[in-house]
């Protein structure tokens, strides 16, 4: 049986104390929200675009409350300039990204932002972690949160498509 | 007769209290400073479109103190989604105040949307704010909304397009988020989670 990736982050993000999630949905994704939103001591903010929730989070912190984003890959994009901010105050930032445009991916136009997302991330001052099989999230999560929060980092863990494991547009409409 | 900004947010942020503070980068964080500088402000130099989310993080994580967000119509523009993001949180304790000169104050004045007819408060009004109004001159229904009403609410008031003395906060972010949690949290804004 495969691990329930899902859960154990969503386990890692209580035990951290994050009352706060802010998100843009993707179906790699859709378990988690799910689970913070049916969490009665955090706060699920769907956002309009994913730089939304660079200030979400930091307006947070500057009242004490933690914050995780959860997003996709190609709304790194969206982040590039706001990240400056991250850097210049060094606000902890924890980012769970959903990858597209890796292997099975069936949408062309996912691809050039999936295979530039850990090179954007890292060059805005944003550490990465890969995740590249079910049981390897929640430590790589577990790591990212004490960096974030105790070592105020800027922290980012892909999780690749191989864990997510969506292969067609069907299997997505039916999910 | 044209409001004139410092005026404004001066006569907003008189006898301010415990209100915490968002500035918007250019002219409205120096109008905050210029109306007096405090470890409660947060003006921003940068990471334009985002001074009404942090406003909303703010006052999530603060719900019993009152929140404002002072910011100009070119920065609330970049980011109108804010709007509508906030608008689904509902969130009581938060006022965002646009000082719209219809112009880019930074950048040679040129004219932004609003200066064409886009109408701000609308927009609010559309995204759920429970109030959203614009106000060209009494001050006084302003001060109610953000120090008194249940929020979200919003105002856009229409002010001169005018170059003033530029005032100038201090610009280290880090200084500016630390003293920040400093005034507002106390000696816990520094310790590990864990020592707590």
């Amino acid at each position: 049986m495969q691990p329930d990736w899902s859960a154990e982050v969503h386990r890692e993000l209580v035990a951290a104390g994050v009352r706060v999630v802010g998100y843009v949905p993707d179906a790699g994704h859709k378990r988690l929200i799910e689970l913070c939103q049916a969490d009665t001591n955090m706060r699920a903010v769907p956002l309009t675009t994913e730089e939304e929730g660079i200030g979400l989070a930091a307006g947070a912190w500057l009242g004490g409350e933690k914050t995780v984003l959860l997003m996709q890959s190609s709304g790194v994009g969206n982040l590039i300039n706001v990240l400056g901010m991250v850097q210049v105050c060094r606000f902890p930032l924890l980012i769970i990204v959903t990858m597209r445009g890796e292997q099975g991916e069936f949408n062309p136009w996912q691809v050039p932002m999936g295979q530039t997302t850990a090179r954007v991330l890292e060059t805005m001052g944003v550490a990465v972690r890969q995740a590249g099989e079910p049981q390897t999230v929640a430590p790589h999560v577990h790591t990212a949160l004490r960096l974030a929060f105790e070592a105020h980092g800027a922290e980012a863990v892909l999780i690749s498509q191989q864990v997510i494991g969506i292969k067609s547009f069907q299997e997505q409409a039916n999910q | 007769m044209k409001l004139r900004r410092r005026d404004v947010v001066k006569e907003l942020l008189r006898d301010r209290k415990d209100l915490l503070v968002v500035a918007g980068l250019g002219s409205t964080a120096w109008d905050i400073t210029a109306a007096g500088d405090s470890p409660l402000s947060f003006p921003m130099w940068g990471a334009m479109g985002q001074a009404a989310m942090i406003g909303l993080g703010l006052a999530l994580a603060q719900p019993k103190r009152r929140v404002l967000v002072i910011t100009g119509d070119g920065e609330m523009l970049m980011g109108l989604g804010a709007l509508a993001t906030i608008g689904v949180q509902q969130p009581p304790n938060l006022t965002v105040v646009v000082i719209d000169n219809e112009r880019y104050g930074e950048t040679g004045m040129q004219r932004t949307h609003t200066a064409h007819g886009v109408d701000l408060a609308a927009v609010a009004s559309a995204c759920k704010f429970k109030r959203a109004i614009t106000v060209t001159a009494e001050l006084e229904p302003l001060r109610e909304l953000v120090y008194r009403a249940p929020g979200p609410s919003f105002a856009a008031v229409k002010v001169a397009d005018e170059k003033l003395p530029l005032v100038l906060p201090p610009h280290d972010g880090v200084l500016l988020k630390v003293r920040f949690r400093r005034a507002l949290l106390g000696e816990s804004a520094d310790v590990l989670p864990e020592e707590r």
